[in-house]
């Protein structure tokens, strides 16, 4: 009678044991390789790719155009730091994401940066292990209603029926507005944000609740229907959104967090992509920092010395990355212009 | 050489050895898995633990069966709301699925053409067509109910909108506490009853067992007399106030589960009836009972034994199935437990606890299934 066992099966069993060793054994071993100090950063050049997690549905931060090209203000978030890393835009590959899986991606290292309309709170900086670079876009939860509903203010919205996205920071400001008001609501809460939309719009829901910037690309998206929908006019809390990184990589949050202030800068001075060469001569001591003609300041980065001349010729600075993106969608620029100009946007400075 | 024989000592030694050393390799795995997971999550300062579950959960809940109050009630609470929405969808479409697949599995054997073609169209649509396309096919439909104002009325007292069915129900008295114990005990006592009656020649003896069902609540209610208060439903503002409802969400996901299982429920009650002789037919015919007659008496007891062991993975299936309801927005146990590891970020314990639920709910049904499994073929033997 032949045995049960085969002979060979020790040696396969053997073999398995060993390779199941070094695949759990493979996350060290990536740890301890020597480069510029950022592993991250290291990764990204030996792949000559920025993985960059979006939302790649939302429409002003990151959607694809009818020529398939990923538009929006995150978008262009994730082509300035490739820019800046890589030298060139285009070396991005983007992840869609969905407001539950996004911070498994970046924890995981499945993607390098998440970009993806994220409200910075104290709770996910202190518990997700990530951090926020930089805030990218000031915004604040709103409601839109069918103009039909009658609905005109938040404070009509007792007793009504709200679409939500769940996991977002949106359904914690609507539940502590509707308590502090003393007002009732039920959640429909749906992952998928097209079943989310079609709730919305067949009348499931009174109200459909996120971010007010997505609520306009969202009314922007319904074309000739547009007119039917009525953003309503308080804003239940502040959102500020921004790019999210993995903690215990200071070399990497660095460069997230400064790239976006060049591009700020370069509002500042009236640097953009059109203009950009003729600043080759200039005697301007802050533009000669900045395009990397003086200073050095990028090789202290871990980049490039052109690092923020690649950023502004190729994405452009902040006033056009809001022309190209946020512009279209009918949005006044309110919060998010510079400083000097009644925003938000202050940069510290590059020297 | 000298191969070991199948029985000799040395075998066994070897092949013991063998599982040992597999039994090590797995624990070795799991310590190194583990070890690597820990190291990692506190090196990126990732929380730990399940301290999270008495924390207060801000996430909303849309329908529940026990009271939350979003920011108030615990994360612990919000689990256990999603378990019970699970078991809100797993039990009902259990025994829907069970019913309607077989009287369609018992149509398609029919000698009547039509009904047997009727039920082999359904069987393969249903089955061909992938689950997820179907409960968003039935989230659609639901939603094209007219809005709340101009909701139908099929009975008094009953809407019937976008926002769901809503019908009157009974206002929860004290009292009824009692009055369902009386119908347990009811239930409890007919069972006896009925196992001692059952060979009875009398039919008035076999039916009086069950007469403590209605007796036995029916006597309490009359010595306790607890009010009774019907809450009607009334359209106040945005929605109806008052009564029960069924959302949309849940009778999309319980509507698509039961029509989707009951396709592959009926072809088991066909395969279990085809699989008995067809002499045991004809033997029923020849005894002059009616075919229904010998289904219910001769056939079915039969087919039984070939039809509850693949009935239990049909019934597991719905059950992990019901997890599709994150597509629909109905919150079950994964909707919730997903938006609660998204809000405290603690991934590993949160599936931990999808995972050991569902693996309760799994091996409780295999448990059922297999005692009544091993009743089924002990009495047919």
């Amino acid at each position: 009678m032949p045995p049960i066992v085969p002979r060979w099966s020790g040696c396969f069993a053997l073999g398995m044991i060993l390779w199941l060793s070094l695949l759990a054994s493979l996350p060290l071993a990536g740890a301890r390789a020597a480069g510029s100090g950022s592993p991250t950063l290291d990764a990204v050049r030996a792949r000559g790719l920025l993985i960059c997690g979006v939302a790649g549905n939302a429409a002003g931060f990151s959607l694809p155009d009818s020529q398939g090209v990923m538009q929006g203000i995150d978008a262009e978030g994730c082509r300035a730091i490739a820019a800046a890393v890589l030298g060139d835009q285009h070396k991005v590959k983007f992840v869609p994401t969905t407001t539950e899986n996004r911070f498994t991606a970046l924890q995981s290292g499945e993607i390098d940066v998440l970009v993806r309309e994220t409200t910075w709170t104290l709770g996910r900086e202190a518990s997700l292990g990530l951090e926020f670079g930089v805030i990218n876009f000031y915004d604040g939860t709103g409601f839109l209603v069918k103009k039909s509903s009658g609905v005109t203010s938040a404070r009509d919205l007792d007793g009504a029926t709200v679409c939500v996205e769940p996991g977002t920071s949106t359904e914690l400001a609507i539940a502590d507005y509707f308590r502090v008001n003393n007002m009732k609501y039920t959640p429909v809460e749906i992952q998928d944000l097209q079943e989310i939309h079609n709730a919305f719009l067949s009348g499931r829901c009174d109200a459909y609740s996120t971010d007010s910037s997505a609520l306009a690309g969202f009314r922007f998206t319904q074309g000739a229907h547009a007119e039917d929908f009525l953003l309503l006019p308080e804003l239940i809390s502040k959102e500020p959104l921004g790019p999210m990184v993995r903690k215990g990589d200071d070399k990497w949050f660095d460069i997230v967090r400064w790239v976006s202030f060049a591009q700020i800068t370069g509002e500042e001075y009236g640097v953009s992509s059109r203009n950009i060469d003729s600043f080759a001569n200039t005697t301007n001591p802050d533009i000669r920092r900045l395009l990397g003609l003086e200073g050095g300041l990028g090789k202290a980065l871990g980049l490039d010395d052109k690092w923020a001349f690649y950023v502004l010729k190729q994405v452009g600075n902040t006033g056009e990355v809001w022309n190209r993106t946020m512009a279209p969608l009918g949005l006044p620029r309110g919060l998010n212009g510079l400083w000097n100009r009644g925003g938000l946007l202050f940069a510290p400075p590059i020297r | 050489m000298i191969r070991p024989s199948f029985r000799s000592p040395s075998f066994r030694w070897q092949a013991l050895g063998w599982q040992a050393l597999a039994l090590a390799a797995v624990a070795l795995i799991i310590v190194m898995f583990t070890k690597n997971a820990s190291q990692h999550l506190a090196a990126r300062h990732i929380a730990t633990g399940f301290g999270f579950l008495r924390e207060a959960a801000p996430i909303p809940i849309g329908e529940s069966l026990l009271s939350y109050t979003p920011s108030v009630s615990s994360y612990g609470r919000a689990f256990l709301i999603g378990i019970l929405n699970t078991l809100k969808v797993a039990i009902p479409g259990c025994l829907l699925a069970t019913l309607l697949g077989t009287l369609i599995g018992i149509a398609r054997i029919s000698p009547i053409p039509l009904l047997a073609r009727l039920a082999a169209v359904y069987v393969e649509v249903l089955r061909d067509l992938p689950l997820l396309l179907q409960l968003l096919f039935w989230y659609g439909v639901f939603q094209t109910l007219p809005a709340p104002r101009q909701s139908f009325r099929p009975l008094a007292g009953v809407f019937l909108s976008n926002r769901g069915m809503r019908f009157p129900a009974l206002a929860w008295q004290s009292g009824f506490g009692w009055i369902l114990f009386a119908a347990l005990a009811g239930i409890a006592l007919a069972i006896v009853l009925a196992r001692a009656t059952a060979l009875s020649p009398h039919r008035a003896r076999r039916l009086a067992a069950f007469l403590p069902i209605p007796l036995f609540p029916a006597l309490v209610f009359a010595v306790t007399r607890p009010t009774i208060i019907i809450a009607w439903p009334a359209l106040r503002g945005f929605n109806f106030q008052g009564g029960m409802t069924i959302s949309p969400e849940y009778a999309a996901l319980t509507t698509g589960l039961v029509l989707y299982t009951a396709s592959y429920v009926a072809e088991i009650v066909r395969g279990g009836l085809i699989s008995v002789a067809r002499g045991q037919w004809e033997a029923g015919a020849a005894l002059g009972l009616s075919r229904a007659a010998a289904l219910r008496l001769i056939v079915l007891p039969q087919a039984l034994r070939l039809i509850i062991p693949p009935m239990t993975s049909q019934y597991l299936n719905l059950v992990k199935n019901s997890s599709l309801a994150v597509a629909i927005g109905y919150q079950d146990l994964v909707s919730i437990a997903d938006t609660a590891l998204n809000q405290t970020g603690q991934a590993i314990e949160g599936i931990g606890l999808i995972m050991a639920v569902y693996l309760t709910i799994s091996l409780a049904i295999s448990l059922a299934m297999n005692l009544y499994n091993a009743r089924i073929a002990r009495r047919t033997r």
